[in-house]
């Protein structure tokens, strides 16, 4: 008799999620017969224009900006690399938290290493920044909005009260599709947007340039984004972005309320099946109001990430240790250790996010295939 | 059977992979990430995973990386460095094979439940009349790894596949090519993964040691030259050590990181009758017949007999490097092991 068919469990949606059907539907027409450039004056040119426009405003809206702040890049990284090489300009240092993403992180070791004042802001125990150690005299500050390991939303106001000249940025990548933007990315003056993440393709994304913030284009030539990005527009990935960036508006209170839900139920489900488990910056018996709705991650002494992994993966479980290197192999989180958290717990990371695709049944299963499989791993 | 292939991205485990899926075994593969960075050269570097998970591709078996860097650097690296301090010359090779492939990979593909862990290793298990498994040298004499694997005991071969260690390594490029494989024409890997061929030993020891410059004297003492590192200077060694022409060959005898002496003299003063060794293994039981000893990875034999703490040659021997491994080969069967000390 054949085995029952693995049911894909897909619990990586910080990953990348699934791209809204939506989306793609809008996206087709752009990959076959409308193959206007954007920036050409006939009739085919002004209807991708069009499509690229009518993003802009979506992406504008999600965002709070106006439509001109928007400038549409390759990706959440190179929007973060734009942002820290692009405004970097001293004289006071670059500040950019311990726990970012790689994008920011790697570039102001980069920017470090051409002589540009580096300072690493430490973390509490939940990921949020060492308010003191914020020098008043930074000309940019880095700090995400969400961290995507661990999922802890950081407030940006305070950064904004500590140094009141400097220029902020936020990687907004993780929570773009959960968060109110408008109010909580208020403060920054750059913000990092990338599609796949909330439901649109992949190779495309935005850097926030609030208007009268200076920002130097890393991408030069044709001018193209007002010469804040040149090179041929993404059109149908742009497209795509767009109305991934309209639904998380219109959904944005009733997913994160509905997914939150089940995160909080996987949650206390795999807490109490696995008694060595550990939840990363969320302390017993506190909330998760801090947390991003779709992350729960937890450390599970004893286990290594890259078995407890490969075991999740045999049974059809997609997740995370959350970070890897180009060669694919789990590498010691840099997240973990600034929040403080030993190694050997470290080792046995576990990052589990839910997205708008995610069904109770998805949370029966992970609660079913989980914990034999910690078990096992730590055996 | 359900097979962990260890693919380094080269031919012999790409060979390894395809037999072992032909033969219907449930087969996966995974590289290992032993060193390096993202942008790294040489062994396990990206590109060297790249090539292991295109071979899986094609093969229709699933890849996975696991990261080892840390075992890797506490169980071989970090010993090779230490042993060099002490003046001693390890074979870091064998510590990956014990440590990392034999250890930790086959630690975790019982955990995984994976029934047997295949390498891409020339050499082959041979089973005695005393039903102890024991490893063999493969196939392909130039190309034989049997020294290398040396300390495996019955347990663990029981639980290892080598694929291609029946076979020489040009039929295993053959068949390579025959299959469509991208690996087919690589390069044979270099000996020391971790020591690139443009840094080399000495600067590669520099980076990670204090090296300590040092006299080199005769027999009675007399200084005739000078090193920059004691700590590389092996055995035998009868370049780089500052000494002036025209007269006849010197050999280094000796090394002494702690007094910075290196002592040379002639050939025949380099011929010992005896070895004394530590850490002795046996595969099943001591034997102090006469056995064929090996002490580099292809390296000549040397008839001996063991005794106690020490090798005695049936004829005088050129002295072993401390921390070198000594092989003993019954025909082309390993029989024991043992690590040459000062």
């Amino acid at each position: 008799m054949a085995p029952d068919p693995v049911v894909p469990t897909y619990l990586d949606h910080a990953a990348s999620t699934p791209m809204r059907p939506e989306a793609v539907e809008a996206m087709v027409p752009f990959l076959t017969t409308h193959h206007g450039n954007p920036s050409g004056s006939h009739a085919a040119a002004r209807h991708a224009r069009r499509a690229v426009d009518d993003a802009r405003d979506a992406v504008a809206a999600l965002v709070g900006c106006r439509p001109g702040e928007v400038v549409f890049t390759s990706g959440g990284t190179e929007a973060d690399v734009t942002a820290l090489v692009g405004a970097s300009l001293g004289p006071g240092p670059l500040a950019v938290s311990a726990v970012e993403h790689a994008a920011v992180r790697d570039t102001a070791h980069a920017l470090a290493a051409r002589g540009v004042p580096v300072v690493e802001l430490p973390v509490d125990g939940r990921g949020r920044v060492d308010l003191d150690a914020v020098p008043a005299n930074a000309a940019l500050i880095s700090v995400g909005l969400a961290n995507n390991e661990v999922g802890t939303i950081h407030p940006l106001d305070a950064l904004a009260e500590r140094a009141p000249g400097a220029v902020i940025h936020t990687d907004a990548v993780q929570a773009a599709a959960w968060l109110d933007l408008p109010t909580l990315a208020a403060p920054a003056h750059l913000v990092a947007l990338s599609a796949h993440k909330l439901g649109g393709p992949k190779g495309v994304g935005a850097l926030v340039v609030r208007e009268g913030t200076a920002c130097a284009p890393l991408v030069t030539g044709g001018g193209q984004e007002r010469g804040r990005r040149s090179g041929t527009p993404n059109v149908p990935g742009i497209v795509g972005f767009g109305v991934a960036a309209r639904m998380a508006v219109e959904e944005r209170a009733a997913k994160a309320g509905r997914v939150a839900a089940l995160r909080d139920r996987l949650a206390t489900g795999l807490l109490a099946a696995v008694g060595t488990a550990v939840e990363t910056v969320v302390p017993a018996g506190s909330d998760r109001n801090h947390v991003l709705p779709g992350h729960l991650h937890l450390c599970l002494p004893g286990t290594a990430a890259d078995e407890v992994l490969f075991l999740l993966d045999q049974e059809g479980v997609a997740a995370t240790a959350a970070s890897s290197c180009a060669s694919g192999a789990t590498s010691p989180s840099h997240v973990l250790a600034a929040l403080g958290v030993a190694d050997d717990v470290a080792r046995g990371s576990l990052r589990l996010t839910l997205g708008w695709s995610t069904t109770e049944a998805d949370v029966d299963r992970a609660l079913t295939v989980i914990p034999p499989v910690v078990a096992k791993a730590a055996a | 059977m359900r097979v962990l292939v260890a693919m380094s991205g080269g031919v012999d485990s790409s060979v390894a992979a395809a037999r072992l899926a032909d033969d219907g075994h449930e087969v996966v593969g995974a590289t290992l990430k032993l060193w390096g960075g993202a942008s790294d050269t040489g062994c396990c570097s990206v590109a060297d995973v790249d090539d292991a998970r295109r071979v899986a591709d094609r093969l229709s078996i699933d890849h996975h990386t696991f990261a080892y860097a840390e075992e890797f650097e506490a169980g071989v690296v970090g010993p090779y460095v230490a042993a060099h301090a002490a003046g001693a010359t390890p074979n870091p090779c064998m510590a990956c094979n014990r440590e990392v492939k034999f250890g930790a990979l086959l630690a975790r593909a019982d955990r995984l439940g994976f029934d047997a862990v295949a390498t891409g290793h020339h050499a082959r298990v041979a089973v005695g009349d005393d039903g102890v498994r024991r490893v063999a040298r493969g196939a392909d004499a130039a190309k034989d790894q049997s020294y290398v694997l040396a300390g495996l005991d019955h347990e663990r071969l029981g639980r290892v596949l080598f694929p291609v260690g029946s076979s020489t390594k040009d039929v295993v490029r053959a068949e390579a090519a025959a299959r469509g494989l991208r690996t087919a024409a690589k390069p044979d890997s270099q000996d020391v993964c971790f020591i690139t061929r443009t840094e080399g030993r000495s600067r590669f020891l520099g980076r990670r040691l204090a090296l300590t410059p040092g006299r080199v004297v005769d027999r009675a003492g007399a200084p005739v030259g000078t090193v920059d590192a004691v700590e590389a200077v092996t055995i035998g060694q009868r370049r780089g050590l500052g000494l002036p022409g025209g007269t006849a060959p010197r050999y280094v005898l000796a090394t002494d990181p702690g007094t910075a002496t290196v002592v040379v003299g002639s050939e025949d003063d380099l011929r010992v009758p005896e070895q004394p060794v530590t850490a002795v293994g046996w595969a099943a039981g001591p034997d102090d017949g006469e056995l064929a000893w090996q002490a580099s990875a292809h390296g000549g034999l040397r008839p001996g007999r063991f005794a106690a703490d020490r090798v005695r040659w049936t004829a005088r021997q050129r002295r072993i490097a401390p921390g070198q491994a000594l092989v003993a080969y019954a025909g082309d069967v390993v029989v024991g092991w043992a690590t040459a000390a000062r």
